[in-house]
């Protein structure tokens, strides 16, 4: 597999970023000519994955989302989000349906399982303080 | 996040116009809960026809005004998901809980 094309944004993790990640990061897909259904699905999950960033990566300090998608000659697009926040102490557990350690804010639980539902597939790495990287690939457009 | 309202015959329909997320989520949440403590309706329906995108920040939303209501015997329901959404309550089992009308 040849890599085609990569963007690379790093954004503040704050509130109404994971708007403008969804979009650029479709935005950055559509000369693959996805599906509208496939184009939602890469939305659906890089907001999940930006969200987790700016809910939980960093409490009570600044930091950074790293965004990184590649394109590759058979169509397939990788997206990987990255911060160097607190990490998930327990990454089986916070994979389970609503599993959330922010019940009383109202966080349903349902972002890894949305993530899997919604791409091709899933992995996530995490060292406690040291961040997160969490990266998913997506086979989009006519050959898919 | 903006919103339109509507109340006839104790049924009252609101109409958030946007997208419902981790940005739009506080808003929504203390917009509808001023709404449920007023409590002048007898069933509520959220209409998605103007919401362009949901992820599951909005399921969190969601639930937590279900429980609200469900304490006062006021039914939720929501109409017009667009296929965007339509999954993202599918995938979530989130039809179990809140059933789509389309009135």
């Amino acid at each position: 597999m040849k890599i085609t094309n990569n963007v690379k944004m790093i954004l503040p993790a704050i509130r109404g970023n994971e708007g403008f990640a969804r979009a650029a990061v479709a935005a950055f897909c559509a000369p693959l000519s996805p599906t509208i259904e496939e184009i939602n699905d890469v939305k659906t999950a890089v907001s999940e994955a930006v969200t987790n960033v700016i809910v939980h990566a960093y409490p009570n300090k600044e930091g950074e989302c790293t965004i990184d998608v590649t394109i590759y000659d058979d169509d397939v697009v990788t997206v990987q989000i990255i911060d160097e926040g607190t990490g998930v102490k327990d990454i089986e557990e916070a994979k389970k349906p609503f599993y959330t350690t922010k019940s009383a804010d109202e966080h349903s639980g349902m972002g890894f399982t949305i993530m899997e539902a919604f791409m091709d597939s899933l992995e996530v790495f995490s060292e406690s303080g040291r961040g997160t990287s969490v990266i998913m690939r997506k086979k989009i457009g006519k050959n898919a | 996040m903006i919103f339109e309202t509507d109340l006839s015959n104790g049924i009252l329909r609101v109409s958030p116009m946007g997208e419902l997320d981790v940005r739009s989520a506080p808003e929504t949440r203390h917009y509808l809960d001023k709404l449920i403590d007023k409590g002048n309706f007898r069933e509520l329906i959220l209409d998605f026809r103007k919401v362009d995108f949901m992820d599951s920040t909005g399921i969190g939303v969601l639930l937590g005004r279900y429980k609200l209501l469900q304490k006062r015997g006021i039914p939720l329901s929501v109409s017009h998901l667009n296929d965007q959404i339509d999954k993202v309550f599918r995938v979530s089992g989130l039809y179990q809980i809140i059933k789509a009308v389309e009135k």
